[in-house]
């Protein structure tokens, strides 16, 4: 956040600052000896090799106002959940200070603190009373409390008797009712039914609309395009970017797929290469037709227009009938699009040396967002000779905003009768 | 409430530091201000301690009684006739027994509130709140075990007919105060210390069966002093809080000794010094409980 930012904040008319971090850094130190003992003996100077320190955090600075609904994003590791924490007060920083204002209410696990062998009518007024309500505050709501948690007569039975779905139901039911004006939510919305699941979202929408402000740790990107205003992306404890989320999106895609390259490099590394006998894809490239794109390069291209994927296979022993297959996949590595010269009834011709083949997608109307192509040759009697996954990326925009992995131009009209 | 009365209530509060708001001078006043603003909270967690320690057991909270009632029997019975610490010590029960109360209240305060903040990582790792409520709700309690062993106490003297005379059952306050402010300042330092190395909860049993035998509960004080000698190892031995307390309960609530046996001269000048240490400890142990606590959620 810029300073400009800081003084626009306090400006009438714009919601006020209700966080701000400043050059907030956290260190953690892992330690591998735990008893008096075990610390007696590697006291001093040994004591130094059983300490690990790392940076969950590193000199973060932002601020955020009243009413925003903003996304933490960034790989397991990132400091996501740590920055949270410590906007919530749960863990101090190292240097650096936090400041808020109003109530705030950590969601950072469903029913912490709620005791088993306690019925669900005393774990409703612990429960609420620790996130910061009033014994008459939660005899006034607790009818609301119990008409959302929808779990009727159970109110009265000791909690270790629920289902897993009553008990969160009823955790989410006391938590919502707290009345907060910062909402810190860690991952609990992954946990439900569907229906459940539904039920915290037009929450989230509802204390949207009332003002409220959210800091959201979400992996799913999917939600944070569409409930946030802002993400962070955090990398390695530094903030990566700030910003709007359809920006921010794409940016983690792309260090997601960085990072997987680099751990894949590794692994071949490790394993060592495959036998040359065997025919190898050795590139996969997508572009448009007239633009091809070089190996390792990642084409945008739009919705709608024509895509060729070309695959280069290598082989130093001739082999005459085989076949080559392509898929296209998400994000989520759910499989969009796939083809196979056996399908297109395509005859290719002996493999030797070096054969490019190219695969001419028409018109495909992708949705907005990256894609992943897998290519395989496979021998006539069905086994795989060469798999690569994930071997070439490219991007999708679309013309208009729209979800999910079809695009199509759409509009709408109404009839009123 | 409407988006812009929100806000502008917002605007209106103060941007508070998360970290600061429990550091500094004033920190051990705030981390009070806090603790009193969570005091309902801190009575539902003392229920729930309570509740849930003897839920789903036939006789429920009549094992709160069985307990010190059998040490008392064994006690009496060991202590007193095999071993004949009686002789000297009329109505060696009640004797017995108060030091007893005295001692549990103590040694209940320290055990459970070093364990509370381990014992209740699941909270303290999701939600933020003043950590010292914690060994303080257990102080609360034990405080309520203390008070029907304290009815079983008073009961005994109605029924062998040796009621705790005026003035000096007044004892009873001074002796209060220094195990609640000493149980208190240890409970609040080892329940923080605990996090780091879990060590302390041995430790600690270890400490407060030592306490049991230095305290002139199960024999008298003279037989101590006739060992030890005047002198500091005899004052040292005095002045300990739970030595001192459990002497002021026994002033207090055993009167068949009077005249019979010995107390240390100015034992309630002892007592008022031992709580205005006891204040002091309590005070430095939240400076420190605050300063370790920022770590604590990481390290449970």
């Amino acid at each position: 956040m810029t300073d400009t930012a800081h003084a626009s904040a306090t400006a009438p008319g714009v919601p006020p600052e209700v966080v701000v971090v400043k050059n907030v850094s956290k260190r953690f130190v892992l330690r591998k000896d735990n008893s008096l003992k075990e610390r007696l003996v590697t006291l001093g100077r040994l004591g130094r090799k059983h300490r690990e320190e790392f940076w969950a955090l590193n000199d973060i600075n932002l601020s955020i106002n009243a009413g925003t609904t903003i996304g933490l994003i960034g790989h397991n590791g990132s400091g996501k959940s740590t920055l949270l924490k410590v906007i919530g007060g749960i863990i101090g920083p190292s240097s650096g200070t936090v400041a808020t204002r109003g109530r705030i209410a950590a969601l950072l696990e469903l029913g912490a603190g709620f005791h088993p062998d306690l019925t669900g009518r005393e774990n409703v007024y612990l429960n609420a009373s620790i996130l910061g309500m009033s014994r008459r505050e939660t005899d006034e709501k607790f009818d609301q409390i119990l008409l959302f948690a929808g779990i009727g007569d159970f109110i009265d039975t000791q909690v270790k008797f629920y289902s897993s779905g009553m008990y969160v139901r009823l955790a989410f039911a006391v938590a919502v009712h707290t009345d907060p004006d910062i909402l810190l939510v860690d991952e609990v919305l992954a946990v439900g039914d569907e229906a459940f699941q539904r039920k915290c979202l037009d929450t989230i929408r509802r204390f949207q609309q009332e003002g409220r402000t959210i800091v959201l740790v979400t992996h799913s990107l999917g939600q944070v395009q569409e409930f946030c205003d802002r993400a962070i992306l955090l990398e390695r404890g530094n903030v990566a970017f700030d910003g709007p989320p359809e920006q921010a999106v794409p940016r983690f895609r792309d260090l997601l797929e960085e990072n997987r390259k680099a751990e894949e490099s590794a692994v071949a590394v490790v394993t060592g290469v495959e036998s040359t006998a065997a025919p190898h894809i050795t590139a996969v490239c997508v572009g448009t037709p007239g633009s091809p794109a070089a190996p390792g390069e990642e084409a945008t291209v739009e919705s709608g227009a024509n895509i060729d994927v070309s695959v280069t296979i290598a082989a130093t022993e001739a082999l005459s009938s085989w076949m080559l297959g392509i898929q296209i996949n998400n994000v989520h590595g759910q499989a969009v699009f796939g083809v196979g010269s056996d399908l297109l009834n395509t005859d290719l011709p002996e493999l030797l040396g070096e054969v490019t083949v190219t695969t001419t997608l028409s018109n495909p109307m992708f949705g907005e967002g990256k894609y992943f192509v897998d290519a395989s040759v496979i021998a006539a009697d069905g086994t795989h000779l060469a798999d690569v996954t994930q071997a070439a990326s490219f991007n999708v925009v679309t013309p208009r905003r729209s979800r999910g992995t079809l695009f199509a131009d759409a509009r709408m009209t109404v009839e009123t009768a | 409430m409407t988006v812009s009365q929100r806000y502008a209530r917002l605007r209106d509060l103060p941007l508070e530091s998360v970290a600061g708001r429990r550091r500094g001078v004033f920190g051990g006043w705030k981390s009070l201000v806090e603790i009193f603003r969570h005091r309902e909270m801190l009575g539902l967690l003392v229920r729930r301690d309570i509740k849930a320690r003897y839920k789903d057991s036939a006789l429920g909270f009549v094992w709160t009684l069985i307990r010190p009632l059998t040490q008392l029997a064994i006690f009496w019975l060991v202590i007193g006739q095999f071993l004949g610490a009686e002789r000297g010590i009329p109505d060696f029960a009640i004797y017995v027994f108060a030091g007893l109360t005295a001692y549990g209240l103590f040694s209940e305060i320290v055990s459970s509130g070093t364990a509370s903040v381990v014992g209740n990582a699941g909270l303290i790792k999701k939600v933020y709140l003043p950590r010292e409520v914690f060994p303080i709700a257990s102080v609360g309690s034990a405080l309520f075990n203390f008070s029907i062993q304290f009815a079983i106490l008073v009961l005994a003297t109605i029924v062998l007919g040796v009621f705790p005379t005026f003035p000096d059952i007044l004892y009873l306050l001074p002796s209060l105060a220094v195990l609640l402010l000493f149980g208190t300042a240890l409970g609040i330092l080892m329940s923080a210390v605990n996090v780091y190395l879990r060590d302390m909860q041995y430790l600690i049993e270890v400490v407060l069966l030592i306490a049991l035998w230095a305290s002139p509960i199960l024999y008298a004080w003279e037989m101590a002093r006739d060992f030890l000698g005047e002198g500091l190892l005899l004052e040292i031995y005095t002045n300990n809080p739970v030595t001192l307390a459990a002497l002021g309960f026994q002033q207090a609530m055993w009167n068949s000794g009077d005249g019979v046996v010995d107390y240390p001269a100015d034992l309630l000048e002892r007592l008022g010094i031992a709580a205005l240490v006891g204040l002091v400890a309590v005070i430095l142990a939240q400076r420190v409980f605050a300063r370790l606590e920022s770590n604590f959620a990481q390290e449970l």
